[in-house]
C-alpha cells in the first residue's frame, strides 16, 4: 500500500514543474499574504499556479481568493483542487475546504495533523503546473515534518522564508533557516515583509516594525534578500474582501515590490 | 483511551493562571503577555506574577524582556529532555534599573537563539508539562502564560494539564485574524475555560508626522467578535512605533514609558482581567 501510495504520489505531482515552501519560523508575519501575492503575481506573468494551504489551525487562502466554501470532489487521480478561474490558471487545495463548519476550530495533535497532511500532500490531482506554492503554520512541528516527508519523493526547489522587521520576528526566522539547513532544505531567498508604512495624508514613512531586520538577516544568514513589502492598508482590504490586488493596484509601489519578488524568484528556479 | 491523558492539577503556589492566546499568529499575544503582566505588577505592587512562555516553536519571552542566562538547577531528580542545554528549575530573574520583572520561564532559555525547535506532539507535551511542573515558581498570585498560535498540542497539554482561571484572547481588528481569534475562544469553550474577553490589538495607527489616523488592519472587528462571543472588550491597544521600539530593546513600554497611552492601555487591560477574574470565581 505504502509502495503504490509512493508511486502515486509522484504520478499526482509528476507535472509541477516546482514546488516552493513558503516559511516562517514567527505567526503573523505574512506567510499567506505573500503566498496569494506571489501566486496572483506569477499569474499575472502567464503562470499556471497552485497554492497548497497546509495551515490546520487557520487556512486564511480561501478567504483571501473569495471561494468561499466549495464542495471538492474526487475524480480517479485524487482530489480535484479548486479553481479560481475557469480558465484553470490558478488552483487551490486548503484544509478549509475540508471542514463541515469552517468556523469550527481544529483542535488536534500532531500524529492527527500529520495523517492529514499526509493524504493533502499525495492525493491532490494537481495536474500541470509551473509552480506550487505551500502555505505553511508558523513553526518548525509535526506539520512541516508531515510537509517534508511527504514532498520528499517529489523535488522541493526550495523554501522562501517571510519575515518582518522587528527583532522578535527575526530571532524566530533565524531558527527557521536553521531548521532548513538540518533538512536539507534550498533556501531561496528571505522576503522583509510590513516594511515601512507610508500615511497616506502626509506620505512620511514611518517604520511601525522597524525595517532592515530582513535584510540583515539574510546577510548574517548567506541568504539571498529577494525584497521588501512594504505595510499597505490596500492590500490588508483586498485580502479581506477577497479581492485581487494586483488587478486593483497595479500600479502601487506594493505590487512592484511582489511583481520583482515574483521574476526574481522564477528566475531563480528556472536556473536550479 | 484512559491511559496517557494527564490529570489536571493545580500548580503548587499559584493561585490562578491566566492564559494569553489567539487562533492567529503575529497578533501581539506575547506582547501582550508580557505588559499584562507588568501592568497587574504595577496596578498592584503587593501582588507576585508569574510569566510562561509556552511557545515552544518561537519564544519570544526573552527578547521581549531582554533576559539571558540558564535558569539553575536545585537538588531534585530532573530527567533531561534531548536537545536542552539544561534542566529547567528555576525561573529566572535579573536585576536592573527597571522594576523587577516578573519571574519567567521560557523554552528560549534552554535552547540557542538559533536552534530551531523540531519537535514533534509529544514532546512538546513533555516540556510543557515540566514548564508547568518543574519549575520553582514559588508562591504566585497571578502566572500568565503565553500561549503559541494555534489551536494544537501546546493548548490541549496546557488545558489538560492544569486548570486555568481565563483566557485572554488578543486579535487585530481584520477578518482573518477574527476568524482564527473566534476558533481560538471556541477551542477554550470546548474545553471549558472561561473567555475573559478579547483585546483588540494595532487597532489604529496615529502617524507621528500629521497625526492622521489610519487604521491599517480594519477597525472595530474586535469589539464586533467580541459581542458575537458574549465576552466583554478587556482592552484596545493602539499600533505605535514606541511599543515595537521598547519591545525590540527589551524594555517593554509598561515600565519604560509608564506614563504614555500605550502603558496607560496595557495597565487597563490589567484591570480588566482582575475584575473579570473577580466575576468569574467570586
Amino acid at each position: 500500500m505504502a509502495k503504490r501510495d509512493a508511486a502515486n504520489n509522484g504520478q499526482r505531482l509528476a507535472q509541477v514543474r516546482h514546488v516552493v515552501l513558503i516559511l516562517s519560523g514567527k505567526g503573523g508575519v505574512g506567510k499567506s499574504t505573500i503566498t496569494t501575492e506571489l501566486a496572483l503575481a506569477l499569474r499575472h506573468a502567464g503562470k499556471k499556479v497552485g497554492i497548497l494551504d497546509v495551515d490546520l489551525c487557520g487556512p486564511s487562502i480561501p478567504r483571501m481568493l473569495n471561494v468561499g466554501r466549495p464542495d471538492v470532489h474526487q475524480c480517479d487521480s485524487g482530489w480535484v483542487p479548486v479553481y479560481t478561474d475557469a480558465q484553470k490558471s490558478l488552483a487551490l487545495m486548503s484544509i478549509g475546504f475540508l471542514l463541515e463548519d469552517p468556523d469550527e476550530a481544529v483542535v488536534w495533535r500532531g500524529p492527527k495533523k500529520t495523517a492529514l497532511i499526509g493524504q493533502f500532500v499525495s492525493d491532490v490531482a494537481w495536474g500541470e503546473l509551473d509552480v506550487l506554492l505551500v502555505d505553511t503554520p508558523p513553526g518548525t512541528s509535526d506539520e512541516h515534518l508531515a510537509v517534508l516527508e511527504n514532498l520528499k519523493k517529489h523535488r522541493v526547489d526550495g523554501a522562501i522564508l517571510v519575515t518582518t522587521p522587528q527583532a522578535v520576528s527575526t530571532g524566530d526566522v533565524r531558527r527557521e533557516i536553521t531548521f532548513c539547513k538540518k533538512t536539507g532544505v534550498r533556501i531561496l531567498g528571505i522576503i522583509e515583509n510590513m516594511s515601512g508604512f507610508v500615511c497616506p495624508h502626509c506620505s512620511e514613512c514611518s517604520n511601525i516594525f522597524s525595517k532592515g531586520g530582513g535584510e540583515e538577516l539574510a546577510k548574517l544568514t548567506g541568504s539571498v534578500f529577494l525584497g521588501s513589502v512594504p505595510l499597505d492598508p490596500q492590500l490588508s482590504s483586498s485580502l479581506e474582501e477577497g479581492k485581487d490586488f494586483t488587478q486593483l493596484f497595479p500600479d502601487s509601489a506594493t505590487f512592484s515590490a511582489i511583481s520583482s519578488i515574483s521574476q526574481t524568484l522564477l528566475r531563480s528556479l528556472q536556473t536550479a | 483511551m484512559a491511559r496517557g491523558l494527564p490529570k489536571q492539577k493545580p500548580i503548587a503556589g499559584v493561585k490562578q493562571v491566566v492564559v494569553v492566546a489567539s487562533g492567529k499568529g503575529g497578533v501581539g499575544k506575547s506582547t501582550t503577555a508580557v505588559n499584562l503582566a507588568l501592568g497587574l505588577m504595577a496596578n498592584d505592587p503587593s501582588k507576585s506574577v508569574g510569566l510562561l512562555d509556552a511557545d515552544v516553536y518561537g519564544p519570544s519571552i526573552p527578547k521581549l524582556m531582554n533576559l539571558k542566562g540558564n535558569p539553575e538547577l536545585k537538588e531534585k531528580n530532573l530527567s533531561t529532555l534531548p536537545g536542552l542545554t539544561s534542566d529547567c528549575c528555576e525561573p529566572l530573574t535579573f536585576s536592573s534599573s527597571l522594576p523587577p520583572p516578573p519571574l519567567s520561564m521560557s523554552m528560549g532559555f534552554l535552547v540557542e537563539d538559533v536552534a530551531p525547535i523540531v519537535w514533534r506532539g509529544l514532546m512538546v507535551m513533555s516540556a510543557i508539562e515540566k514548564m508547568l511542573r518543574q519549575v520553582d515558581w514559588g508562591s504566585l498570585d497571578y502566572l500568565v502564560v503565553d500561549m503559541p498560535p494555534g489551536t494544537g498540542d501546546v493548548q490541549l497539554s496546557i488545558t489538560q494539564n492544569v486548570p486555568i482561571a481565563g483566557a485572554v484572547i488578543v486579535s487585530t481588528p481584520q477578518d482573518i485574524a477574527l476568524l482564527d481569534a473566534r476558533r481560538g475562544a471556541e477551542m477554550f469553550k470546548k474545553v471549558h475555560v472561561p473567555v475573559l474577553g478579547l483585546v483588540q490589538n494595532m487597532s489604529v495607527f496615529r502617524c507621528p508626522n500629521c497625526d492622521h489616523q489610519t487604521h491599517i488592519f480594519g477597525s472595530e472587528g474586535a469589539r464586533q467578535l467580541a459581542d458575537t462571543l458574549g465576552v466583554g472588550l478587556l482592552g484596545d491597544v493602539p499600533l505605535h512605533l514606541n511599543i515595537r521600539e521598547t519591545s525590540d530593546r527589551g524594555q517593554p513600554v509598561v515600565v519604560s514609558s509608564p506614563h504614555s497611552p500605550e502603558a496607560e492601555a496595557y495597565r487597563k487591560v490589567a484591570s480588566a482581567v482582575v475584575q473579570r477574574l473577580q466575576e468569574v470565581h467570586p
